[in-house]
């Protein structure tokens, strides 16, 4: 266990002092990208906001129903089958077949090839399950069918999240898929979430629908409350236009009013559209629509063709440039909820590294003191492993840019505490085995390999909590998790790399000395 | 070094272990945990106030007349500083804490808010199952790793002194209602890695003295075992225990509950390594012939 060949010391001391490289470029400015790393701090040590959304899916659900049944409407009458009695009803749709055609409906719905109800093959299951009695049927979302509408909702949900965290210009954010319903949101450096809050809780479904004049519309009408929730007017559901004809929207002032309003520019589809509406609609009023809510409802006093509107709505500049924001980023998929929020301030960040880095070094001092009063010489030899530890450590977490928690800080203090433990059980084995054998050399020889089968059961018990830890945890405790476990393989490393080749050397020279540890 | 004789104090250790655990499993089941906002959910928020104008009473008094369900406040390491915990939490409405801090403002005078925890109830029983089955699991990965390693016999004690680590520690953070927040079961899982690893350091001795020593009962074999690595084992806890209150003292009031967790669980750990795991190997009458057993299979 003594003996090093040249090569090995080579390659201790290169790898060590490359990655204690990056140690100390954490503490340099250097000009370039791989050589510059820095080791990321958390949202508790560098202040931000961490937000967790979760996406309603109930209204994509029943709305993917309403076009399903659309869908089916059109399949049976071009395939000539008489459908009845469409409804919805408890997240399924049930219908009603002619007698004679159940057998035909009920292959088109199973077939692997159908049309209407896909069948995914990678997960052996149909986009609905099946009920069929007698001449009903009754079809739900299989689970599958559920996950993919999830999952597309979400993708969307989340390009749209992106969009409007990038339009409010947040430092580095970062935007990531939690399950297949939820949004992790973490804002760096952002100590006020409330602007991206209200941004990030509005689905933004903007519609242009005319106030109904008489209650027969052919379409049906609804009723509305204005934003301000002064009155309400009734609408028809006619949509005349929707935010996805949206091309660009921005604050702008209305020179004659002086009022803030957002101008808006639509595509060519949707200038069509509005052009031909405005046209038949003179002297009516169209209301516009934001969420359910109306926003304002202007008389139309000439037909607007070149696709160009303004949104009026006693707007403050702040509200029409978050309006146009969000119009501009289009509309969620559905309703996002904010079920966990996490914020810490700069300052408290400051403390806490401040905290952090001060009971280290204090830790370390009192480790490093103790093992020398304890061991002398040998103590020496613990903590320069220690030492190097150190910079393993913090080297491998700035390599891969591992994130720092306060947690994480905690876990390295931890580790100066128990990373001794390994010299100390293989100086101990050694005082022992010394007792009875004279050869020191022999001595520390079975010293080290006595005692190796201990260290790594030791350490692959704190090694299993570390991991364990690593899937389980969030957030701070994931970064403790990290340096523990990290720390576990560096401390390995510079017990039995650097404090044994330096033990190796020192007892080689001295092995005629009396009483050596 | 003197030879201590740890063994004769078995039996009286137990019993106070029996007792503590008692005490501790009563504790735990009428009293219960101070669950903190990460698995009860709610609100938290850390702020500074003004040097002159508030104090504990104020504060609550103003917090108590926004309707935000149960409040408490509480002191946080500065004069200056304060925690408060209320039930109502509110994400989606984004001027929720606005409004607080505005309401607040108004009543002690300038507050800075430090830091702001919003949990929903979906989110922090998620967090809670998540950190018992954290538990579990560390707790059965310990079990098997042991059990591959070791005889049936080693493994049973020291799964037996790790449910004693855990049991008193939380049976402490009960007594004293101490807060227990995701940093806790952080700290617990280290706790268990670090029972066993001193569990591990004494039984390896002792499958070597078995080995070793032909005609010494397991007894006496425990005491010569514990004596040998006794040094090892004050060095060890020295030095965790000043990395720990290192923490504790210098490293902020975020980290304080979860320094403490650890101090008591290196405490508990290094003394179930002896006075637990040890006698369960003498009540499974452990003797050399379950080495040689185990090793002819």
């Amino acid at each position: 266990m003594l003996y090093f060949s040249k090569l090995r010391v080579f390659s201790v001391l290169i790898f060590t002092l490359i990655i204690s490289y990056f140690t100390i470029s954490n503490f340099t400015k250097v000009d370039d990208e791989f050589f510059s790393k820095n080791i990321k701090l958390g949202l508790d040590l560098q202040g931000g906001s961490y937000l967790l959304l979760e996406i309603d899916n109930e209204p994509v659900i029943t709305q993917r129903l309403q076009s399903k049944v659309l869908e089916f409407k059109k399949f049976f009458k071009d395939k000539d089958i008489k459908v009845r009695n469409f409804v919805i009803e408890d997240k399924s749709i049930v219908f009603d077949v002619e007698n004679s055609k159940i057998e035909e409906v009920k292959s088109l719905l199973d077939d692997d090839k159908s049309e209407i109800n896909p069948y995914f093959q990678q997960y052996k299951s149909h986009q609905f399950n099946i009920e069929n009695m007698d001449t009903s049927f009754k079809l739900e979302f299989s689970d599958y069918g559920l996950v993919l509408l999830k999952n597309s909702s979400l993708d969307q949900a989340i390009e749209i999240v992106r969009r409007r965290v990038d339009e409010v210009g947040t430092n580095e954010p970062n935007i990531l898929k939690r399950g297949n319903d939820r949004i992790l949101v973490e804002l760096p450096g952002l100590d006020d979430p409330g602007r991206i809050k209200s941004l990030l809780g509005k689905t933004a479904n903007l519609t242009f629908q005319f106030i109904s004049s008489s209650s027969e519309e052919s379409f049906g009408t609804e009723k509305l409350s204005f934003e301000d929730g002064s009155s309400e007017a009734i609408v028809s559901k006619r949509i005349v236009l929707s935010g996805d004809n949206l091309m660009d929207a921005k604050p702008t002032m209305n020179n004659q009013t002086n009022e803030t309003v957002v101008s808006f520019t639509l595509d060519r589809v949707g200038a069509k559209k509005f052009g031909k509406a405005t046209s038949n609609g003179v002297g009516k009023r169209l209301a516009i629509v934001l969420d359910g809510k109306i926003i304002s409802a202007p008389e139309v006093r000439e037909p607007i063709i070149g696709g160009n509107g303004q949104i009026s709505g006693n707007f403050t500049f702040q509200s029409a440039t978050d309006l146009a924001l969000l119009l501009r980023s289009g509309a969620l998929p559905a309703p996002l909820n904010i079920i966990e929020e996490r914020t810490v301030g700069p300052d408290l960040g400051k403390d806490s590294i401040n905290a952090g880095i001060m009971s280290l070094i204090i830790g370390f001092i009192l480790v490093v003191a103790f093992m020398f009063y304890k061991y002398r010489f040998f103590g020496l030899i613990a903590n320069l492993a220690l030492i190097s530890n150190l910079f393993l450590l913090v080297g491998i977490l700035t390599l891969f840019e591992a994130t720092l928690t306060l947690p994480g800080i905690a876990g390295i203090i931890l580790t100066v505490g128990m990373a001794v433990d390994a010299n100390v059980l293989i100086f101990e084995r050694i005082k022992e085995e010394l007792k009875n054998e004279n050869n020191s050399i022999v001595a520390f020889d079975s010293g080290y390999t006595k005692s190796r089968t201990t260290i790594l059961d030791a350490n692959i018990t704190t090694l299993i909590a570390a991991v364990i830890l690593f899937f389980m945890g969030s957030g701070p405790i994931k970064g403790f998790s990290i340096t523990l476990g990290v720390g576990i393989l560096t401390t390995l490393f510079s017990v039995y790399f650097i404090a044994r080749l330096i033990t190796a050397y020192y007892v080689i020279k001295n092995k005629h000395k009396e009483k050596l540890i | 070094m003197k030879t201590i004789y740890f063994n004769k104090f078995y039996k009286s250790f137990n019993i106070l272990s029996g007792i503590l655990i008692i005490a501790s499993l009563v504790f735990l089941v009428f009293k219960g945990l101070n669950f903190g906002v990460d698995f009860k959910g709610g609100t938290l928020i850390e702020l500074r106030t003004d040097k002159s104008s508030a104090n504990i009473t104020k504060i609550r008094d103003s917090f108590n007349q926004m309707n935000l369900g149960d409040v408490s406040v509480k002191n946080f390491g500065n004069e200056t500083d304060f925690v408060v915990k209320f039930e109502k939490q509110n994400s989606n409405d984004p001027q929720f804490i606005e409004e607080i801090k505005t309401k607040l403002s108004n009543s002690i005078g300038t507050v800075d808010f430090r830091r702001v925890e919003n949990v929903g109830p979906k989110v922090s029983a998620e967090l809670l199952r998540s950190g018992v089955i954290a538990i579990a699991l560390s707790l059965a990965a310990m079990l098997l790793y042991i059990w591959i390693r070791f005889e049936w016999q080693f493994s049973l004690g020291a799964i037996l002194a790790l449910f004693h680590d855990v049991i008193i520690t939380l049976g402490v953070f009960s007594v004293f209602s101490l807060e227990i927040n995701l940093s806790i079961v952080a700290a617990v899982l280290t706790i268990v890695g670090y029972s066993m690893n001193d569990t591990v350091v004494i039984f390896d001795r002792v499958r070597e003295n078995l080995r070793k020593y032909a005609d010494v009962k397991i007894f006496e074999l425990t005491n010569i075992s514990i004596n040998e690595t006794l040094s090892r084992t004050i060095i060890t806890s020295v030095t965790t225990l000043l990395a720990l209150l290192s923490i504790f003292i210098f490293g902020g009031e975020i980290l304080k509950g979860f320094s403490l967790a650890m101090i008591l669980g290196v405490i508990f750990g290094t003394y179930s390594s002896i006075y637990i795991a040890n006698p369960v190997l003498i009540s499974l009458k452990v003797s050399q012939r379950t080495i040689v057993k185990e090793e002819k299979e």
